[in-house]
């Protein structure tokens, strides 16, 4: 089993108001959760992304934890507090150019003598565009085509040196890229960063299937975990790779108590505490694509349709198509009896695991046997102590079980993940 | 005879390329035991080397005091994400970072990018100078007491202490606001090698620590003067700015005589200054040239950082500290601090300045 970390930084799950809730900023908090991972003997620390603040109905929304530091920068500084733990950065191939990206993962993976992992997101759109020099919108294809040929471009950098530490020069000319020169930093201790990809359309698979070494997906529960599982190692074929060389990784929650009942209350209390009253209707807006604001959160939901391609919500990936979701969420809500709030807290949970610690590491176990995962990527609920008790109270269970290591084996992230060293084409 | 200012010191510490984290934070950590002010890391897409930011930020936890600053070009990066990464080595280090703004005026760094051609030195400072003053506007589009974490309302932030930057360069645009909070310094400090002209323009603008290569204390005097004039038209305090003169130093011969380029040598530009002699010569000119007022300090490349900053820091500094010219050890903890220099005020909070005095 395969066990990353998630900083909690920007979303609308850290529960802040918590008073054991840190800085989302300050080193300390980063140096916290890394340490904590490593004690855990997990395989990386994994960084989210977001390039313009969102909003909402025009202003900037203010209730969730906003602001964080920029990713490959606050790694480096972690290589300095860790030795084994694995370092994912998020960074998007559209806002970035692939020489000066390559290079800077390429340095990390030196800094750190060879944990550097790159999370590759195609978020394109206008909105964030305006905090850039390209600005734009790529449509959903080009976005891919895109990703695609960046990636394999700096695979071409990464390789462009010789044995002896000779760089040849590279000459790249391609739909989105032209790039002729000698690459700046010599072959990496991994070969190539670790490449993570997160995206969920036939494309993203397609995309993930051909380049990358993990997947960072939603599907967490047991059926759509099974489901995304099974189609994605089906495409690796095509493209000459065994099932083994892509492993996926589900963000998942999780929630600890003495007993299953203590941790399901404690679950119920945190879903309270991230879904306010007014975070619900939020969430409502968000789908309906509409001001709700003369609504009850404790009331029905809107009878009417949501407004399709609404601009009411900016900076925020959307999940599915808004008519679909509005009449799932109408019919969870008819079937239960449900208030808004109530059906905003049923509908927007992800997987969470939820017991104790013997409870979640079955479960965890059991995920992993029937081919719903490879591993997790663990989204804590505190920023920077909500994984403390999962590595002092799941850990152990699990290597009890003899499905999770008991000492690192190898220096390097890919060593972590049991991924072979990419054929060297230098 | 101007009044003798505290003497600052600074030293570059790239040299051949490496790339193994230990070299660079041993140098970082040798210049910090000489109470230097700050070190640089110089970087170009041009020859090979490890991202300097990245370097310097993989040394922020292995230090305490000392500024660091790494060379980030300003041509064919992105405006939104430099100055994120420098803010965030604000963040990592607890206020010591530093910007040393440059450009790549090569065809060859421009065809490692294939987005533009290359351009003149000129055109390519304009757009520096932009480019720091939008980091500049970003790193201020927080105000430092956004965060609220108001329970009672729900409210995480107040939006109100956000601000859209909304910048338009003559090459890129920036909406804003940052990703990243205000850096614990409020801003980073801002380096620019001010010897070339189109450079010391923007060094008089946006800099709060300028660099100049000159052979001869007089002409560094001149310079520091011109700087300081062109900060005043810019509606600037001079008082503001450090004025630094740019020595290559080989300390290898520590037996011969001081050497240095006479002013009719090569070119200062392509060459810079270059000093060859001892640590204790070398401690001499230093204080020759602060007592005459020419420079608030100095900033030193070593030929062979290993070799040579250990001279610096055991001999040339030691004699310095025993002349009570330059500080034994750090009074605070920023690089502001160590410069002299105050956190500056937000220009986006209203209460610091009366109406219509907001940037
Ligand atoms: C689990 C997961 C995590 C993601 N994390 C980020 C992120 O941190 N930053 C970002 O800009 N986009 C993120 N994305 C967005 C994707 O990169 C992509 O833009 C989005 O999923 C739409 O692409 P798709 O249509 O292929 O799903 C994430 C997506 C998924 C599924």
């Amino acid at each position: 089993m395969h066990l990353a970390a998630h900083f909690p930084g920007v979303n609308n799950t850290t529960v802040w108001a918590d008073p054991r809730s840190r800085s989302q900023i300050d080193f300390s908090s980063f140096e916290h959760l890394a340490r904590t991972a490593e004690r855990g003997l997990f395989d990386f620390f994994f960084l989210a992304e977001g390039l313009r603040l969102r909003e909402h109905n025009g202003l900037i929304h203010d209730l969730d934890v906003v602001g964080r530091p920029e990713s490959l920068t606050v790694l480096n500084a972690l290589a300095a507090v860790t030795d084994r733990l694995g370092l994912a950065a998020t960074v998007n191939a559209t806002f970035n150019e692939p020489y000066e990206l390559a290079r800077r993962l390429a340095t990390l993976d030196h800094l750190s003598a060879g944990r550097a992992a790159w999370n590759v997101v195609t978020s394109s759109d206008a909105f964030t565009g305006e905090n850039f020099r390209r600005g734009g919108y790529l449509d959903r294809a080009d976005r891919y085509t895109r990703a695609a040929e960046f990636v394999a471009t700096a695979r071409e950098l990464w390789d462009s040196w010789t044995a002896d530490g000779v760089p040849r020069p590279v000459a790249h000319r391609g739909e989105h890229f032209r790039i002729e020169g000698e690459f700046g930093v010599p072959r990496s201790p991994q070969g190539h960063p670790v490449v993570i990809q997160a995206g969920d359309s036939p494309e993203g698979r397609e995309f993930a299937a051909s380049a990358a070494d993990v997947i960072f997906t939603r599907h967490g529960t047991p059926g759509a975990g099974r489901t995304f599982y099974a189609d994605v190692k089906a495409r690796l074929a095509r493209y000459g790779r065994e099932p083994d060389e892509l492993k996926i990784m589900p963000g998942v929650g999780f929630v600890l108590g003495d007993t299953d009942a203590e941790a399901r209350e404690k679950a119920a209390g945190i879903r309270l505490q991230q879904i306010s009253p007014q975070n619900a209707m939020l969430a409502l807006e968000q789908v309906w694509g509409r001001d709700l604001s003369s609504y009850d959160p404790d009331g029905p939901l809107p009878e009417s349709d949501p407004v399709p391609d609404s601009a009411l919500v900016q900076g925020r990936v959307r999940h599915g198509d808004p008519l679909a979701v509005a009449a799932r969420w109408r019919a969870l809500s008819r079937e239960k009896g449900l208030s808004i709030r109530q059906t905003v807290i049923e509908a927007s949970g992800r997987q969470s695991f939820v017991g104790s610690p013997r409870t979640v590491a079955a479960e965890l176990t059991e995920f992993v046997a029937t081919g719903a995962a490879d591993g997790f990527i663990l989204v804590p609920h505190l920023t920077p102590g909500g994984l403390d008790e999962f590595v002092d109270g799941v850990v152990p269970l699990l290597q009890e079980r003899g499905v999770f290591r008991s000492a690192y084996t190898g220096a390097t992230l890919r060593s972590h993940l049991g991924l072979a060293e990419p054929v060297w084409k230098g | 005879m101007p009044p003798i200012r505290p003497l600052h010191l600074a030293a570059e510490i790239g040299g051949p390329p490496h790339y193994d984290a230990a070299r660079y934070t041993g140098l970082a950590q040798l210049a910090e035991r000489g109470a230097l002010d700050f070190v640089t890391l110089g970087d170009s897409f041009a020859r090979p080397g490890p991202d300097a930011l990245s370097v310097l930020s993989r040394a922020a936890p292995a230090t305490r005091r000392i500024g660091l600053v790494p060379t980030v070009t300003t041509t064919h990066t992105e405006p939104f994400h430099v100055s994120s990464a420098v803010a965030t080595l604000d963040w990592v280090s607890r206020g010591r970072a530093g910007w040393q703004v440059d450009v790549s005026t090569t065809g060859a760094e421009a065809r490692l990018f294939g987005r533009r051609p290359a351009a003149p030195a000129a055109e390519l400072w304009r757009e520096a100078g932009e480019v720091a003053d939008a980091g500049a506007r970003l790193w201020d589009s927080w105000e430092d007491d956004a965060e609220i974490r108001d329970t009672a309302t729900g409210r995480f932030i107040d939006r109100g202490k956000l601000h859209y930057v909304d910048f338009e360069g003559a090459t890129f645009s920036v909406r804003g606001p940052a990703i990243v909070p205000r850096p614990p310094q409020g801003r980073p400090v801002v380096v620019v090698d001010g010897t070339t002209d189109p450079a010391r323009e923007t060094a008089a603008r946006h800099a709060d620590v300028v660099l100049v290569r000159a052979t001869t204390s007089e002409r560094t005097a001149g310079i520091r003067d011109d700087v300081r004039r062109r900060a005043v038209a810019h509606g600037r305090d001079p008082d503001t700015l450090r004025v630094l003169a740019a020595l290559t130093v080989d300390l290898g011969g520590a037996e011969t005589a001081p050497e240095l380029w006479p002013a009719s040598g090569p070119p200062l530009a392509a060459h810079g200054t270059y000093y060859r002699g001892g640590p204790v010569d070398l401690a001499d000119l230093i204080t020759q040239w602060h007592r005459a007022g020419a420079v608030d300090g100095f900033h030193l490349t070593p030929i062979t950082p290993e070799r040579d900053l250990e001279r610096i820091v055991n001999g040339t500094v030691t004699l310095l500290q025993h002349r009570s010219l330059f500080r034994t050890f750090h009074p605070g903890g920023t690089l502001r601090e160590h410069l002299g220099l105050s956190r500056p005020a937000n220009r986006y909070a209203p209460d610091r300045f009366p109406e219509g005095e907001r940037a």
